[in-house]
């Protein structure tokens, strides 16, 4: 708590709240760069509307015709110039090494970006969560992979940034300061739903973080309840809309089509059942159904990103949806 | 017509008989589409150009008022997520190719170029007219792709989404590889007019500063433009045949067509700023009445910002994974051209000294744009600077950060050296109050709209999100509210031209006071554009140059 108290978390009118050990340096160069634009700007506008009053055309009054030339006034407005951006320069890079070198002593937690989906996963017990959840004042390091397109993590409490790109494993650290609920937003356009592609970063002590990871193990012993609960860490929710959760789109709802005939885009019809679930799942294109030709594709999930066992949670969860409205 | 060697020719009256011009020199529907004259050409790019903008226009306005809601419930939404992610990448894909790129260069320097140089035409007449057929080639596979699945990656193509949406990128891609054609075409074309076909006693450094910055921009046209057909035709392969060199489900590479895009795209940048400048150096000193400050510095700086140009195309990745050697050797690169850029303020706010400043419509945009590119500008530098960098990436910052660019500045200087070049375009003047009117509105609906982006970015909003958290809605209704005003300056302003050529006066020679050798042709010039030779002296001699009541223009005493 007297960190909070301490640390300087007014939300000011250009910043989010500060909540990462980069804020201060960032906080810093982007105030003096605003001065430094702030005694450029003023003089040369300024200057602009002096010279537009003061000489302006009007009768009787006729200005100079000729060409000015002053070499002292030109070296001086390149040097000097000159001179600020190279401590711009320095200053902006000696901050950027601090954020992309990793300290040692860092605790690491695994992310995986798809579309649009955030999933973390924690070293300690293996548990898994849509959510980031962080110990304050430990330095967190981020090991980020993508299972498809470009994404990019971004807190701006943190001040920091870095796209997710498939195909390598890119790392970004940095040290939650301050406890409290944070946005995650992706900065990558990644599609249809990219504006969707948000979540919430805790940063909470080391109590309810350790409390958190030991919550995360334990899933729900009701095979529907257990169906939601992949459904909710599965990245389903991103595009199926189901009871009142999840994205509207721009894959279908849930809701009410247990049973019901199916249209699909080659012209047949097939029953919405445990079959079709299990082939939209492991095969998605397989069976598209009419009306989602232009729709982004859902990535296809092998046996080992989703379990037979789990596939049979989430059929039990869309079968108990069976009246719901959609 | 109007003998230039000797200027004083009586004033041109309305009572005269017609005149012959270059626009009823010939007349039908073949006498435009297969003429050869680069002022015709010039016309029908300005034509081409000005609805490709009005499409960009209705879709950025589609952008803002879909943004007026957070949007949080889709069903609520102006626009589905599709819809909006077309409606953006169309914005952005018109403007920059079907625009911007060809403004400047290929409408006002088609029609200017050879003028200025006091020549008939340019080098390769034939060649000039098929880049304006490419163009047309071009703009047509972009309606394709509007007119089926639209296309939804940004302009930007980034893959591995582009190899894997649906939408219709491979006609896009085509789109833009033929527009690629055309820029380049148009930038040979001038290279080679401007070093052979100078008359005698223009050298480089009598040249119109216009024509520097022409010729630099031909430079980067011709060097880099072929990288982005490259890249496009690779972006194609991999989508038809899979080649492997993007897609990481491949081992390709996605950060490669990063590399490979912004090696053109960024030059590019320089290809649509750096004629505006030149239009910038025209208007502050015609309107000051007044010799160009430093001129040299301002030559000099053109061909400087060409070819740094090509070295900081890293810092649209800065975020994007390159080794930490690399981004900060982009970010010192980065810093390099906002030297040559400071410095070409300087000398137009130089310029206006002890002159004598012409407030008129071409001056408030002049004005305008050096208040909105030095802010433009000075943004720059907080991106520049790799540690803001981190946090500004990809956000509204950097939204309004190019827009404070491209369109405070390449637009804004376009459309004050159109008002600037119309009496000289159209032989017709326009409603002075009614231009300066639409200036003034342009300016504050410009800056309603992206001065509140600079805070949502600071505050983290990121780019392209089809909904918003709450607490930015504020701020995004400004911006709503900035883009309709803004929309209503440029419409006052076409109004304007559209109204001056009905019932526009007769315009003189030289309605400015000019001293560059556009001026020295009746307006609108011969089809000849002058009978003999032009004598050259210094653009920027405004010494001689005397109103002239009678004409209503300026003649040379």
């Amino acid at each position: 708590m007297n960190m909070s108290i301490l640390a300087d978390i007014q939300e000011g009118f250009w910043f989010p709240k500060a909540a990462s050990s980069f804020a201060d340096r960032v906080d810093f160069l982007y105030f003096a760069i605003l001065w430094i634009c702030v005694i450029f700007f003023v003089p040369i506008v300024a200057a602009m509307i002096y010279f537009t009053y003061k000489y302006r055309q009007r009768p009787g009054y006729r200005g100079s015709t000729e060409a000015l030339h002053n070499n002292t006034i030109e070296v001086t407005w390149t040097v000097v110039p000159t001179l600020i951006v190279v401590w711009i320069f320095w200053e902006g890079a000696a901050g950027y090494l601090e954020m992309s070198r990793v300290p040692d002593d860092t605790l690491d937690i695994n992310v995986y970006a798809q579309k649009w989906n955030w999933s973390f996963k924690y070293k300690e017990n293996g548990g898994e969560s849509n959510i980031l959840y962080v110990p304050v004042n430990q330095n967190i390091k981020l090991i980020m992979q993508s299972k498809d397109v470009l994404h990019s993590f971004f807190v701006p409490a943190f001040r920091a940034k870095r796209d997710v790109v498939p195909g390598r494993y890119t790392y970004m650290w940095f040290r939650p300061t301050v406890e409290g609920v944070y946005d995650l937003f992706c900065t990558e356009y990644c599609g249809d739903s990219h504006s969707n592609m948000i979540t919430k970063v805790h940063v909470v002590s080391e109590e309810k973080y350790k409390a958190q990871l030991a919550e995360m193990v334990k899933e729900p012993e009701d095979i529907i309840e257990r169906g939601k609960w992949f459904y909710q860490r599965k990245a389903c929710m991103s595009c199926h809309y189901a009871g009142e959760i999840g994205a509207k789109g721009p894959g279908p709802n849930y809701n009410g089509s247990w049973g019901k005939p199916v249209k699909l885009s080659d012209g047949t019809e097939v029953i919405f059942d445990e079959q079709y679930v299990l082939n939209s799942i492991r095969n998605p294109g397989s069976q598209k159904r009419a009306g989602y030709e232009n729709a982004s594709a859902m990535p296809a999930y092998s046996k080992s990103d989703l379990k037979d066992e789990q596939v049979d949670a989430i059929i039990a969860f869309i079968q108990s949806l069976k009246d719901a409205k959609p | 017509m109007s003998a230039v060697t000797s200027p004083i020719t009586a004033p041109v009256t309305t009572e005269e008989k017609v005149e012959h011009h270059y626009l009823n020199h010939s007349s039908g529907f073949l006498s435009w589409a297969l003429t050869l004259d680069h002022k015709r050409i010039g016309m029908m790019y300005l034509a081409g150009i000005l609805f490709a903008f009005f499409l960009g226009g209705v879709f950025a306005l589609a952008i803002r008022f879909h943004l007026w809601n957070p949007n949080k419930d889709p069903d609520l939404a102006l626009f589905t997520n599709q819809t909006y992610n077309r409606i953006f990448t169309l914005h952005g894909a018109i403007m920059v190719f079907l625009f911007i790129i060809p403004s400047v260069p290929a409408a006002l320097g088609n029609f200017l170029l050879p003028i200025m140089l006091g020549t008939k035409d340019v080098a390769f007449p034939r060649l000039n007219l098929s880049s304006f057929y490419l163009w047309v080639i071009g703009f047509i596979f972009f309606s394709f792709t509007l007119a089926t699945s639209g296309i939804d990656t940004g302009w930007t193509f980034y893959t591995p989404y582009s190899i894997e949406t649906t939408s219709s990128v491979t006609p896009a891609t085509f789109g833009v590889f033929i527009l690629g054609f055309s820029s380049i075409f148009t930038g040979l074309n001038f290279i080679v007019t401007i070093n052979t076909m100078r008359p005698p006693g223009m050298t480089w450094f009598r040249m119109p500063l216009f024509l520097w910055a022409v010729y630099a921009t031909s430079i980067i046209q011709v060097l880099a433009t072929p990288v982005l057909g490259i890249t496009v035709l690779l972006l194609a392969m991999e989508r038809l045949i899979g080649i492997g060199i993007f897609d990481p489900a491949l081992n390709g590479d996605p950060v490669t067509f990063q590399h490979f895009f912004w090696f053109y795209s960024h030059p590019a940048v320089y290809i649509m700023i750096l004629p505006a400048m030149g239009i910038i150096s025209e208007l502050m000193s015609v309107h000051s009445h007044k010799g160009i400050f430093g001129y040299r510095m301002i030559a000099y700086s053109s061909i400087a910002i060409a070819l740094f140009g090509f070295l900081v195309w890293g810092h649209h990745m800065f975020t994007a994974g390159m080794s930490d050697i690399t981004t900060i050797v982009f970010s010192a690169l980065t810093f390099t051209v906002s030297i040559p850029s400071a410095i070409k303020v300087f000398n137009w706010v130089g310029t206006m000294y002890q002159g004598t400043v012409a407030i008129n419509t071409p001056m408030v945009y002049a004005l305008s744009f050096l208040f909105l590119f030095t802010i433009g500008g000075l943004t720059g530098l907080f991106l520049g600077a790799l540690s803001v960098d981190m946090h500004l990436h990809d956000t509204y910052f950097v939204v309004a950060h190019f827009h404070y660019v491209m369109m405070g500045g390449t637009l804004v200087a376009f459309v004050g050296g159109l008002f600037h070049w119309w009496p000289k375009m159209t032989g017709k003047m326009f409603n002075d109050a009614a231009g300066i009117l639409s200036g003034v509105i342009v300016f504050i609906g410009f800056n309603l709209t992206f001065l509140p982006q600079f805070v949502l970015g600071t505050r983290g909003m990121p780019r392209r999100y089809a909904s918003y958290v709450e607490e930015f809605q504020e701020l995004h209704r400004l911006s709503t509210i900035g883009a309709a005003t803004l929309g209503v300056g440029l419409l006052v302003a076409g109004i304007v031209l559209l109204h001056s050529l009905f019932y526009g006066k007769k315009a003189p020679k030289n309605p400015w006071g000019g001293a560059t050798l556009e001026w020295e042709c009746s307006s609108p010039p011969p089809h000849d554009n002058f009978s003999s030779p032009p004598s050259v002296g210094d653009p920027y001699d405004f010494s001689k140059i005397e109103y002239d009541g009678k004409s209503g223009g300026y003649v040379k005493k």
